[in-house]
């Protein structure tokens, strides 16, 4: 019979306010197995953790239920009390008496009796409670990266630093992700590839760094500090060892015309290409889908160029398997699609563009080589409008569009609108905003600049409808302030498209078990205590996987993320949970359903023999779990037919003792 | 196939030709429009306010006609369309205007937003198909360039009429290469010619199909399409243009080469 | 606000079914509105003046006959405002009154010509008339 001390926590109000704290304390004290029972303001405090060890030494417990808040919030706390008082911390339970009750309940005679059935609860699975001592496992000390932009390559750098080994995989030919498209970057307007590709060398060049490019991850199995993934290294059909980059066979292959993504499709690259001149790897690839001599086997003049023989018409995709200790999301964000904006005419006239092509227009690699030139007619413009929050700030009932702020839309309007006037002083430049937000440092003084000494005309309003109207794009709007409507003959519209997470970003965080919010942004583990992990252990978030952020933002978070995981690895071994999956061997009939349930491959089936009561020998298939891979799901439990499987610390008994008490 | 057909009271007046059209092409086409029986004004106009119910039961029984012959409803004028399809969803999306309606109309089973409300463009498009439409097109209007005006009422709201992409929509473009004519894509396609106050605020209605007419006419159009009476009688009265205004299923029969025999129904 | 406003504000929301809470003052309506110079209230000002209480003005303005009702201002709205609505129901609330008719069936003969459809009529009746 175990010797049970029940804590009842105040919280301060949080609990106290709708619980009658004295009537639970005093009613549990009647439980069986009770053998102590108070309350305390903040029991997680120092002197309440001291009351409770004091109790373990006077009235020599066996066993501690603590009715305070969510596990998830101090069942750690606690349990290293019940340890330092000497007792195993498996025997601690917590009754959850905040968060599911004294939050949701206004009436303090609810609250109270809810309170005390969930204490009763927790009483009659801590009377069955056994000792549980935790397992290790080893750690697999490498760290995988799955995107290759600046968030990506900065974690990347920084495991590297710490002496960790790290690989990178890219879906892209090249690193660099979206920093690589950009111009110039706020507030300081340094040119972002003299910032962006120093770094993409330093990790080209790092011993410690791998970077699979043109890859994408497919699968993952294990869990954290023992993660087997499998990558897929997409045929590039150019043998990586022996490529120069020379980029001859891109000038020699005669297939043309095929849209440049790299500039967003407002030039044209061939079917063999580097994407751009600083690309990490500098390889080319070949695009199957435009190449010749992959479609109908015409062609092989890249293959008669190239000095170096890299050509390899007979490339397949490979698959690489590599196991990781830790994994880092940083897949990254696109601009949404401007579909369901064409009020804006962004699908009838090319004069309108996103942000995004308006980087690539003002860039000196851009498809008009840094001269700002009007994709129609390649003309200068002398009246460009920029429209900001497009697709971001909707409403959900408006069924287009996000419900989010994009954060980095302000900043670079003010960034292009500022270029545009330096560049141009004979273009007139105007912005409408709903709002002008520029927190972060020296943002709004960026911004003032742009309209104080740059002259850009910010409106307060909306763009209605834009109608291309000849060399025209008649931009009808309305200015709030002097309420009045605008028609602005303009040569260029510009649509500051709201950004959302990169596509890939959904099928993987199934692979990682990792959750996402409804926009398909990453969760992290706590919003504001753990912003850079994620719930699931051993997954790391990196960049705008995340939540909408601007570049010093991205490289901050990439650091911290680094930094946890290196935490990580640095350590041997790690304690493992020992709520693990058992099989009763005497009663497994070897059906196999729970290897098949298994998310985590920790089920193993082998022949072992028993003795019979009449002393005969049979052999028979019976599961076994390796404690060291489960993670306690409780999946196999469930599936098994026979009731052999059951998990420790969460028994049937356990469960249906609770479930009694509650139901008493 | 046969549908259900509501004409609406002016193309059994002033827009005699766009009903013509309409049934004598369908018929070559292998639809047979079917009309209502003892169909009612649907109002010309849909309010939006919430308690307003006696003004919308003449489109909820049309509607029930509909859902109890198992058919389609086919509208041809904008204004009708937009009428009864945007009774229909008040219907299926608000529980107490649904309740008044019924308490008001004491069917047998109360009707709940059923039928499924068509305009004779996605006739055109979903039924039949514009591919088969084009291989039936005797007289093709080549080398014509058709500017197509879709007006407010056959897109918007688009949470209701969902036909097309409101701001850039293609289905009376794709009805225009069907017959063989070249789409004009000007700006103002889409912008309201202002019929509804044609009568209480004449001088708007004309600036706004000035409007209209100049942006076609900008954009190179030989012709204006529309499917709206009141539109086209608004633009050709008070459009300031010499650019002709026609019903789109006027365009369909003469390119199908189908003619009228007795101009009596 | 005082009682009166206070009491037509539920009115006008309860029978547009608009929430004008949610808007976000962006000016897109506005921006979108191809009456916005007939208007001296424009459909912005619709929204935030019923959210105030502010309604006497919009019922004595002209701007509540020069709505097209065209739904632009619905469609483009990125809150799902629905200001057509708004200014629907500050007509209705007018013309409901006794003697606030903005149209007659004495009007129409005048207003006519051979060639008007028929649904001008009906619907200007509609719009203006009860």
């Amino acid at each position: 019979m175990q010797r049970i001390g029940v804590f009842v926590c105040w919280c301060g109000s949080n609990i106290a306010a709708t619980i009658d704290v004295q009537r639970v304390s005093d009613t549990l004290a009647h439980e069986p197995g009770v053998v102590f029972s108070a309350n305390y303001q903040y029991m997680c405090s120092q002197a309440g953790q001291d009351l409770i060890k004091d109790a373990v030494r006077d009235h020599a417990l066996t066993g501690i239920v603590i009715c305070s808040c969510s596990p998830r919030m101090h069942e750690a706390t606690f349990r290293k009390t019940a340890a330092a008082a000497g007792i195993n911390s498996y025997m601690v339970e917590i009754a959850n008496i905040r968060e599911q009750c004294s939050w949701v309940h206004k009436d303090k005679m609810v609250g109270t009796e809810k309170a005390i059935t969930l204490g009763r609860a927790a009483i009659a699975k801590v009377n069955l409670n056994a000792p549980l001592i935790p397992g290790e496992t080893p750690v697999t000390k490498r760290a995988l990266v799955i995107g290759g932009g600046i968030a990506g390559i900065q974690t990347a750098l920084d495991i590297a630093d710490a002496g960790f080994e790290v690989d990178i995989v890219e879906k892209k030919p090249t690193i660099g992700g979206k920093m690589a498209q950009l111009d110039k970057t706020f507030p300081t307007l340094d040119c972002a590839a003299c910032i962006l590709t120093p770094k993409m060398v330093d990790a080209a060049q790092n011993d410690k760094i791998r970077i699979f490019s043109y890859s994408e991850v497919t699968e993952v199995k294990g869990f954290v500090g023992n993660f087997n993934v499998k990558i897929t290294k997409h045929a590039r059909f150019v043998d990586e060892t022996k490529c120069t980059g020379c980029g001859l066979c891109t000038e020699k292959c005669p297939q043309k015309g095929i849209p440049n993504e790299f500039n967003l499709n407002m030039d044209n690259r061939r079917a063999i290409y580097i994407p751009f001149a600083q690309a990490i790897p500098k390889i080319a690839t070949i695009d199957p889908e435009h190449c010749n001599m992959l479609k109908s086997g015409k062609c092989g003049v890249c293959s008669k160029v190239c000095a170096a023989g890299a050509i390899d018409y007979t490339q397949r995709d490979e698959v690489i398997e590599e196991s990781y200790g830790a994994i880092v999301a940083a897949t990254g964000f696109n601009p949404i699609s401007m579909d369901k904006f064409d009020e804006f005419a962004y699908s009838t006239s090319k004069d309108v563009v996103t942000s995004l092509e308006f980087e690539r227009l003002m860039n000196a690699a851009g498809p008009t080589g840094g001269t700002l030139l009007r994709p129609s007619d390649g003309k200068h413009p002398h009246t460009i409008v920029f429209v900001q929050c497009v697709g971001s700030r909707c409403s959900a009932d408006a069924e287009k569009g996000k419900e989010y702020c994009s954060k980095i839309c302000c900043m670079y309007t003010a960034k292009h609108a500022m270029l545009t006037r330096e560049k141009y002083p004979d273009t007139e430049v105007y912005v409408f905003y709903i709002d002008v937000r520029t927190p972060g440092k020296n943002f709004d003084e960026f911004y003032r600049r742009a309209v104080e000494e740059y002259g850009v005309h910010y409106i307060k309003g909306m763009v209605g409808k834009v109608m291309p109207q000849g060399d025209k794009l008649i931009v009808q709007a309305s200015d709030l302030l002097d309420d009045r409507q605008l028609r602005i003959a303009a040569d260029m519209v510009v649509l500051a498209a709201a950004m959302e997470p990169d596509k890939s970003a959904r099928s993987l965080a199934t692979m990682l078990t990792a959750s996402m919010d409804t926009n398909d942004f990453f969760t992290e583990a706590h919003p504001k205590l753990r912003p850079v992990e994620s719930p699931t252990a051993g997954i790391f978030l990196s960049g705008t996987c995340q939540g909408p952020k601007d570049i010093p933002e991205t490289v901050a978070q990439a650091s911290a993320a680094a930094s946890k995981v290196i935490g990580l690895l640095c350590k041997e071994r790690l304690v493992g949970n020992p709520c693990v999956a058992n099989s009763n061997e005497n009663m497994c009939t070897g059906c196999s359903l729970c290897e098949r349930v298994c998310p985590y491959g920790a089920i193993t089936y082998s022949d072992k023999e028993f003795k019979m009561p009449d002393r005969s020998l049979r052999i028979r298939r019976v599961a076994s779990v390796n404690e060291a891979v489960c993670q306690g799901c409780g999946a196999c439990t469930v599936a098994c037919p026979s009731g052999a499987m059951d998990l420790k610390g969460f028994s049937v008994q356990q469960i249906m003792a609770e479930v009694d008490a509650i139901c008493k | 196939m046969q549908v259900s057909y509501f004409p609406g009271c002016t193309l059994k007046n002033k827009a005699k030709q766009l009903d013509a059209a309409a049934r004598l092409s369908a018929r070559e086409l292998g639809v047979e429009l079917i009309e209502i029986p003892d169909w009612q004004c649907c109002g010309g106009v849909f309010t939006t306010a919430k308690d307003e119910v006696a003004t919308k039961l003449s489109s909820v029984r049309v509607l029930e006609y509909a859902k109890e012959h198992g058919m389609p409803l086919v509208t041809v004028c904008s204004a009708c369309h937009n009428v009864i399809k945007q009774t229909n969803h008040a219907i299926q999306n608000d529980e107490e205007f649904a309740l008044h309606v019924n308490n008001y109309l004491a069917l047998d089973t109360p009707y709940g937003g059923e039928a499924k409300v068509i305009h004779y463009l996605e006739l055109l498009r979903d039924e039949i198909g514009f591919d088969a439409i084009r291989e039936k097109v005797k007289k093709p209007f080549a080398g014509k360039r058709i500017a197509a005006y879709y007006g407010c009422l056959l897109l918007r709201p688009n949470s209701v009429m969902k036909m097309d992409d409101p701001e850039n929509p293609k289905v009376m473009e794709d009805f225009i290469r069907a017959i063989g004519a070249e789409p004009v894509i000007y700006p103002c396609r889409n912008e309201c010619c202002g019929g509804y106050v044609v009568m209480e605020d004449a001088a708007q209605a004309k600036k706004r199909s000035v409007e209209i007419m100049c942006s076609a006419e900008l954009c190179g159009a030989d012709m204006i399409v529309t499917a709206c009476p009141l539109c086209k009688y608004n633009l050709m009265k008070n459009g300031n243009s010499t650019i002709p205004v026609r019903y789109f299923t006027e365009l369909l029969a003469e390119a199908l080469c189908v003619k009228e025999e007795n101009h009596g129904s | 606000m005082e009682v009166k406003n206070e009491r037509l504000k539920e009115q006008l929301i309860r029978i547009s079914g608009v929430n004008p809470r949610k808007c976000m003052k962006c000016g897109k309506c506005s921006a979108s509105c191809p009456s916005y110079d007939e208007m001296e209230y424009h459909p912005h000002q619709f929204v935030s003046m019923v959210e105030s209480g502010n309604i006497d003005p919009l019922m004595n303005s002209e701007s509540l006959y020069k709505c097209l009702t065209c739904f632009a201002c619905v469609d483009r709205c990125p809150r799902n405002v629905e200001p057509a609505k708004l200014v629907e129901a500050v007509r209705l609330m007018v013309i409901r009154q006794q003697g606030r008719n903005r149209l007659t069936p004495d009007d129409i003969p005048a207003l006519i010509d051979d060639e008007l459809p028929q649904q001008a009529i009906v619907s200007a009746l509609r719009k203006y008339t009860r």
